[in-house]
């Protein structure tokens, strides 16, 4: 074990700082079922068509107002952190892809941030990487709030905005494949860079969608935005304070919609952020319609930087140039021997990354995606712990759901936005 | 003569049943990774499952004809599966949608399960991480393939 760990790395027990496990673990006794004259509990999910995924929340209710909600989680625990420990670092960002699988390119983003760091190449990732990057994380940003929006809608009753929702996701994916080659779990970036240039023909797609987003983000407005039955059961609905926003760590819209400007994006840029012009959508009233609200406002500000990163987008390299961590270009393996070898040696076993501990972030849709990265020197991360925003965001349902209807709970989840391969990991 | 009357008669009954039953296949609204995302979006116009009529998914399984298990299947949830299954009334026909649900995928580990066959029985294996939508309909229309013809089990959705 290296001097470069934290002291209680591979010591008996738990971190000192972390005091007692068993009394942060033990969680309050509550039944699953049962009935009594003024309180009724019941089981929400995991098979719901709202709970979006696998989420089980026990509710104890009176009548039709819900006393107590307890989310129970881990239905899809896949053990993506333990599995992330026997890949080589490039490897591992496939099993990080299938976190959150609605903006997988934001986890690929964290993690490669964090590897780059800790390799010491951050400066050194090519312009055009960088800024391909933010484009497609951006992308990604768009259609993974096409799909909230929609399973959201659905979830109130309207169908509609699901049709305009998954055509505008349709029309990015596109893009998204032609560039890396899959509609979802692209793992399109790379430790130094992205895994290969944009395609013939993808600007002039680009900008057909860019052309085409305002109207379709005004037809979305237009079926929501002052539908009377959608402001009635959004308006006023799982209100959460600053102040309990920032007690419980959430980040993202959540955070924002109650009037705390924290995003990443603006108070520690990367990748070329610092460049681009873009507000960050805040509201103020906490409540679910002004969390729709910045929602659909971040949507039309990632369009901006698209747009903007289209127009600087400078030619050049796609990956750094070291041959340590990048494998050599194609053509260069049947002529060369020294890149036959490096080749070889990438594939075969990796690269090493020296050993230390980093924090690596980036503003992902539903808030800052984080990975924790302990490496011991060698070819694979020691541990890999995630800062999933959904699982921070969803904690606040406890507290906003109590006092409430049952149906209200739906529109809760819906507008915290959970996705429960981060959640569970 | 009656024998062969009734006979020709069963037949074109049975015929004209399974024909129905095939255009109508519901699925169970049960999204559990990635691949519910493919899932969620074939009943929007660009796939649009109401073609071939199984557009209305259903939240209960009591009134479903068709699990779609779109993802992996952890060992906690692996049961509730296996309960949806046997709550869905006969006939009733499984898609294993997914390299996840089909064998475990990239996950070889403690918390997943190895191939949603060890639970429930399949008919259609999807390969994929995740499928296209186009790979699922393709799925469903083996299955309606199978239910006019009468066979059953273990069909891969090669595209």
């Amino acid at each position: 074990m290296s001097d470069h760990l934290p002291d209680w790395i591979g010591t008996e027990g738990n971190p000192p700082n972390f005091g007692d496990p068993t009394a942060v673990l033990e969680p309050e006794p509550y039944e699953v079922v049962s009935r009594s004259d003024d309180e009724m509990v019941l089981s929400m999910g995991p098979q719901h068509p709202s709970t979006h995924g696998v989420l089980q929340v026990v509710l104890s209710i009176d009548g039709e107002t819900v006393k107590r909600a307890e989310p129970e989680i881990g239905y899809l625990h896949t053990g993506i952190e333990k599995s992330a420990e026997n890949l080589f670092w490039n490897q591992s960002l496939t099993v990080i892809d299938r976190m959150d699988y609605l903006a997988p390119l934001t986890n690929n983003f964290a993690f490669c941030r964090g590897v780059e760091k800790l390799l010491g190449i951050t400066d050194q990732v090519p312009r055009r990487a960088q800024q391909i990057r933010v484009m497609m994380a951006e992308m990604t940003r768009i259609t993974s709030h096409c799909i909230w929006l929609g399973t959201h809608a659905i979830d109130l009753g309207a169908i509609s905005p699901f049709f305009f929702t998954v055509d505008l996701r349709e029309n990015i994916l596109d893009l998204i494949e032609a560039a890396s080659g899959a509609r979802m779990n692209m793992t399109y970036f790379r430790v130094g860079g992205v895994n290969g240039d944009l395609p013939e023909g993808f600007l002039e797609r680009l900008d057909e969608v860019i052309a085409k987003f305002p109207r379709r983000m005004r037809d979305l407005r237009d079926l929501l935005q002052k539908n009377p039955i959608w402001t009635d059961r959004e308006i006023g609905v799982g209100v959460i304070s600053a102040e309990d926003a920032v007690a419980w760590g959430l980040t993202g819209p959540a955070l924002r919609a109650s009037g705390v400007a924290y995003d990443l994006r603006k108070i520690e840029p990367y990748s070329t952020y610092e460049e681009y012009e873009f507000d960050v959508p805040t509201r103020t009233e906490g409540d679910c319609y002004a969390r729709f609200l910045v929602r659909l406002d971040e949507m039309e500000e990632s369009m901006r930087i698209i747009e903007q990163v289209r127009k600087r987008l400078e030619p050049g390299p796609i990956m750094i140039n070291e041959p340590a961590v990048a494998l050599p270009p194609k053509p260069s393996i049947g002529l060369s021997m020294e890149s036959l070898i490096y080749h070889f040696k990438l594939v075969s076993e990796g690269f090493r990354v020296p050993a230390g501990d980093v924090y690596g972030a980036v503003e992902g849709p539903r808030g800052e995606i984080g990975y924790y990265i302990v490496s011991n020197g060698e070819n694979r991360p020691w541990r890999v712990r995630t800062r999933p925003p959904s699982f921070y965001n969803l904690q606040a349902l406890r507290k906003i759901a109590a006092g409430n209807l049952i149906a209200d709970v739906v529109v809760m989840i819906g507008s915290l936005d959970p996705v429960f391969g981060e959640v569970d990991r | 003569m009656e024998m062969s009357a009734n006979n020709l008669f069963l037949a074109k009954i049975d015929e004209a049943a399974r024909w129905a039953q095939s255009s109508s296949v519901w699925p169970l609204t049960m999204g559990l990774a990635c691949c519910a995302i493919e899932m969620m979006v074939i009943p929007a116009p660009q796939y649009d499952i109401s073609r071939i009529g199984s557009e209305v998914f259903r939240s209960s399984p009591r009134q479903a004809d068709l699990m779609i298990v779109s993802g992996r299947v952890s060992n906690k949830m692996a049961p509730i599966v296996r309960r949806l299954y046997d709550q869905m009334a006969e006939p009733k026909w499984v898609i294993s949608m997914g390299a996840c649900a089909s064998s475990g995928g990239v996950f070889d580990n403690y918390a997943i399960l190895q191939g949603i066959d060890q639970v429930v029985p399949v008919d259609v294996y999807v390969p994929g991480c995740p499928p296209t939508p186009d790979g699922l309909v393709y799925a469903i229309n083996l299955i309606q393939q199978q239910i006019r013809t009468g066979g059953r089990g273990g069909i891969f959705a090669r595209a």
